[in-house]
Formats: C-alpha cells, structure tokens, sequence
C-alpha cells in the first residue's frame, strides 16, 4: 500500500514536471514578451533594461528552475498587465470559479442522478429511451451556446434573470446550468451503468429473493453502492469545471480564473497566462492523485496492478 | 495445389457472407444522422453553387440586421436575414459548414494519426519508451482540453490549419490510451508470436500484424472524436482566438451576434449554434452506430 502510494505520488510529480516545462517552452517558443510590453519607440538599451528586469535575459533552463522553485513556494511571478503578483490575482478570483463550479455540480447530478436511475431500473422502456435522448443532447448542444439561448429566453423574453456578472444566486442559475449541462450527461450514462452492474450482483437477486418490495432493494441496497463511482466522477468533475470555465465565464461576465485567462490571453499577459494554466494542471492532477488513492483503499484490487 | 483450391472454395462463401453482412448493416443504419452528415457534407462541397451570396460581402439592396423572410421586415434575398455587416446569413451559414467539416475531419485525423501512433509504439515496444510516451499522455491529460486548445492558440496565432494542427495535438490522448491497451493484448496473441519467430522485423509486424487489428477500435474512436473537435473549433472561434474574421466560421457568427443578443435579434445566435448541434449530433449518433457495430467492447466509453 505504501509502495502504491509512493508510486502515485512520483507519477504525479513527473507530470506536473513535463506539463509544467512544456507550458513554459510553448510561452517562450511564440514571441517576444518584452516587444509587447514595451512602447513603440523603446530604444533598445530600454528593451534590455525591461528583458534584466523581469530575468528575462537568462537562459531558459535557468528561467525554468526558479519558476519552479516559485511555484513550489506558491509564487507564480508577476502580471505584466496589472503589475501584481499573479497568485493574488488567482487567489482573488478563485472563490468565485469554486462558487460556480460547485452550482454547476449540483445540477449535474440533480439531472444526471435521477434520470440515470430511472433509466437503469426502467432499463429498455421509453423512459430508458428519453434518458439516453438527454445524455445524447448534453454531448450535442454546445455549452456556450446553450449559455446564450439562456440569456435569450431568460433574460432577454422573460426578464426573469440577470444576464451577466455576479451578485446573488439568480446570478448563479444560467451559468451553472450552462456549464453543468454537458456533464449531466456524463453522470446520467455512468449512474445508468453502475446502477444496472449492481443491480445484476448476487447480493441484489439475494434481497429479491427475500420478498423485499422493490422500493427498498432499489433505495437502500442498490443505491448505496451505486453511487460511489457517480460522487468520484462528480468531484473530479466538479475541479475540471471549476478550470474549464472559460467561455462560459467570458459570456456571463463572471469574474472567475477562467475570465482571468480570457483577458491574460488577449493583453498578452504571459505570466498571468502561465500561472493560470499550470495552477489548472496541479489542481487536476492533485484530486486524481486524491482518487486514486481512496479507491486502493476502497479496492485492494487496484493497488496490485499496474 | 490442394490449399489453393481450398481457398478458391472459401472465397466467394466469404465474400458472400460479407454481402449479407453490409446489407444487414445497412438496414440497420441510423438513417437520420447519414441523411443530415451526408446533406452537410454535400452543402459544404457545392458551397460556391448553393450560396445565394457571397458570405464575405454585405448584399446590395439589403439592410443590416435584417430578419428572417417570416417575420415583418423579412424579404426573400436573404432569406434568414442578415448579420451587423449586411452580409446574407444563410451563405455564410452553407460556407460554415465547410469551415466545421474540414476542422472536424482533419483535426480527428492529426489526432488519430498521433494517437494510433504512439499507442502503437507505447504497447508494442514496451519498457522505457512506453513510459515516457505515457508519462507525457498523462501530463496532456492533466489539463483540461478545451483550456489546453485556448492556451496553445492564443500561442500560435488564429488561422483554420493552426486550429486542425492545435486540436490534433490537444486530441490524441485518449486514443494513444486506448489503443495502447488494445495492443499489450495483441502482443501476447499467438499470430503475433508467429510472425516474431518467423523472423518479422517490428516494424513489418507492426504494419501487417497489429495496425489492422487496432482499425476498428480507431474507427470507433475518430467518429466520437469528431463532434468534440468541431465543438471545440466553434469554442475557440466564439473567444477570438480560434478561424479569424471575415471567414464564415459558425463559432464566429456566434460571437459576432453577442451584441445583438440583447436587442433580442435572436436569429443571429439561433441558426449557427442549431447547426452545430445539428451537425454533432448526427455525429454521435453515427458514432454510436459504428461503435455497437464494430467493437461492442467500447460500448462504455
């Protein structure tokens, strides 16, 4: 068990090594950052006065080793545009990407769940059919354009809704049915699934073959087991939206990490850029780490292979 | 002489089975998304002789913001109105599909290619290889796709082959995982050992032996992948990083009817965002189609 997890955690590290140099290297390989900084008529020594400034004038693998020993530390250098750390920035807006992350989660699986189980319980009926219908929109309809149908109809036609920035929870309700809609689908097919393997499991049938009525087999015994892969998949699910965000950020004027890429990519803000999407990467690669884990202990099974 | 004949036997049986087989399929095929793929498809190559207009330029005669020809104001020039430049929304929406099928097609194509390749090599070669190509599909994995496509855009710059070469690269994880998987298994097989002991070079065994055996797992693949992309590729469009003004991309039509949202001139957001749906999902229901047909192994994907 501790050789698994001692495994787990060097994986991780490598890959947030690679990921991390491959970020750095695609932000050097396209362009100066110093020529977009700097005023038209710099003069030269200007240019290399700003380049010694910001240590741009070291070699790469020099750069990339005190970037790292920062990040490490929680620093992730300075916005060329806001001249302010970019971990405060990211810190300031981070609570309100969690904020939505966690509405969009909700209403996941307050779609996902039930239908899937219905679904499965159901199996091959029209409710079966009008599930599978569901999870097949939720991978069609584009989010961001279900984001702006929303507005259309709700803001718009109904005036029930604001339509962008963030405030109370009526705020809150479009972005995360926009962004939570593609991974309703998700939970609805894996709920779908889960709930059918169990409910062809031997300790089912045994429940069955007690006598006891459908409701309680299906609520108390089947359930239960059912849902842990729905809450993994629901928590990992939960930390990629809170980084995915972007255009649905973007559209609703929500002041989110997302939206702080967004303007990072179009003031050519590198560090701000950079810091963001490494920071996405170390949070994805921690909770699978975080699962994997869990599950070795849930499932002894796991910790023999690989 | 005596296998020869044999075979000669077996022959027209087999092509006959394989007959029945493709009309069996074909009964069975899901109607709706072949008629809508293969109506897009037919729409983006005849572009230049459907258009009534050219997508690029307003229409002479027309006003700007012009609604469809149903509602008061319509007329039948253009027939589902007109954008904030006059220009004529349906030819832009018929040369859009041609944007979405080529990004769609050719980035699940970069993306196949790499990842068939790499899974190929990863399970095949083993040992140190193997471990780095997948220590770099997992850091690939670590960030999320679409954030990873806007990163690496905004990089390199809009144009349409930038986006392909950018999906491809954001794309090929999950065949290089699958594939790889597929082919630890192949390895152990007794066709595979055969044609190492006869003296196969890898790369003959890799062409003759395995390639064919991971196709349909590729197929299956490349056809759930092309929705993703062309979402994906309207995505990058919508936040400006992705196909670049004046060409007809519907993901750019979406965000160039953003300011009009709110005046309520709705047919500007509707039609290119219902193309896209439309569009992605008769890929999703042809990919479900093939998967079910040919690997009945993937059908938990």
């Amino acid at each position: 068990m501790r050789q698994f997890i001692i495994r787990r955690i060097l994986y991780s590290i490598v890959t947030l090594l690679i990921l991390s140099a491959t970020i750095f290297l695609i932000v050097r390989l396209t362009g100066d950052p110093v020529a977009l900084m700097a005023e038209a008529s710099a003069r030269p020594e200007d240019l290399d006065r700003i380049r010694h400034q910001w240590g741009l004038d070291r070699s790469w693998p020099v750069q990339y080793v005190t970037f790292m020993q920062n990040a490490f530390r929680g620093e992730l250098g300075k916005s060329f545009n806001y001249r302010l750390p970019v971990s405060e920035l990211y810190f300031q807006r981070l609570p309100n990407s969690l904020t939505l992350g966690l509405a969009a989660t909700l209403i996941s699986l307050l779609i996902g769940v039930p239908a899937g189980i219905i679904s499965a319980v159901k199996v091959n009926t029209a409710w079966d059919s009008v599930a599978k219908g569901v999870a097949l929109l939720g991978l069609s309809i584009p989010g961001f354009w279900l984001g702006l149908v929303l507005i259309l109809v709700f803001s718009v036609w109904l005036r029930w809704l604001p339509t962008s920035g963030a405030g109370d929870w009526r705020h809150v309700i479009m972005p995360a049915l926009a962004l939570g809609w593609y991974f309703a689908a998700s939970m609805l097919r894996l709920t779908r699934s889960s709930m059918l393997e169990v409910l062809g499991s031997e300790y089912i049938k045994l429940a069955r073959l007690k006598g006891l009525p459908d409701v309680v087999v299906i609520a108390l015994h089947a359930f239960k087991n059912a849902l842990i892969p729905v809450f993994t998949l629901a928590g990992v699910n939960m930390v990629v939206m809170v980084n995915a965000a972007v255009i649905i950020e973007v559209i609703f004027a929500w002041p989110g990490i997302g939206r702080l890429l967004y303007e990072g990519i179009f003031q050519r803000d590198f560090p701000l850029v950079q810091g963001v999407v490494i920071m996405a990467g170390f949070m994805i690669v921690g909770i699978n780490l975080v699962v994997d884990i869990l599950y070795a202990f849930i499932d002894p099974r796991i910790r023999l292979t690989r | 002489m005596a296998s020869i004949a044999a075979q000669t036997t077996v022959a027209p049986g087999r092509t006959g089975s394989r007959l029945r087989a493709v009309v069996k399929g074909a009964r069975e095929a899901p109607l709706v998304a072949i008629v809508i793929l293969g109506g897009l498809i037919l729409v983006a190559v005849f572009a230049d002789l459907i258009a009534p207009h050219d997508p690029t330029l307003p229409v002479k005669g027309t006003n700007i913001f012009d609604p469809p020809f149903w509602m008061e104001g319509g007329n039948a020039t253009t027939p589902l109105g007109t954008d904030f430049l006059g220009r004529d929304i349906l030819s832009r929406l018929i040369y859009g599909a041609r944007v979405s099928l080529i990004v769609g097609l050719m980035g699940t194509l970069v993306a196949g290619s790499i990842g068939t390749a790499l899974g190929i090599v990863s399970g095949y070669v083993g040992g140190w290889v193997d471990q780095i190509i997948m220590r770099v599909t997992d850091a690939w994995l670590a960030l999320p796709a679409i954030v990873f496509a806007i990163f690496l855009a905004a990089m390199v710059g809009p144009s349409m082959w930038n986006i392909v070469v950018i999906l491809g690269a954001v794309y090929w994880t999950r065949y290089a995982r699958v594939i790889r998987g597929e082919v630890l298994t192949l390895r152990e097989r007794e066709f595979v050992k055969l044609a190492e002991i006869a003296g196969a070079s890898r790369w003959r065994v890799i062409k003759r032996h395995i390639l064919p055996n991971v196709m349909n797992t590729a197929t299956v693949l490349a056809s759930l992948t092309v929705g993703v992309v062309i979402i994906a590729e309207a995505s990058l469009s919508f936040l400006g990083v992705g196909v670049p003004p004046p060409e007809p991309a519907w993901g750019l039509m979406l965000s160039e009817a953003r300011p009009t949202l709110m005046a309520g001139q709705w047919w500007l957001t509707v039609f290119p965002g219902a193309c896209i749906l439309l569009i992605v999902l008769a890929t999703q229901l042809f990919g479900d189609w093939l998967r079910v047909r040919l690997d009945p192994q993937l059908r938990n994907l």
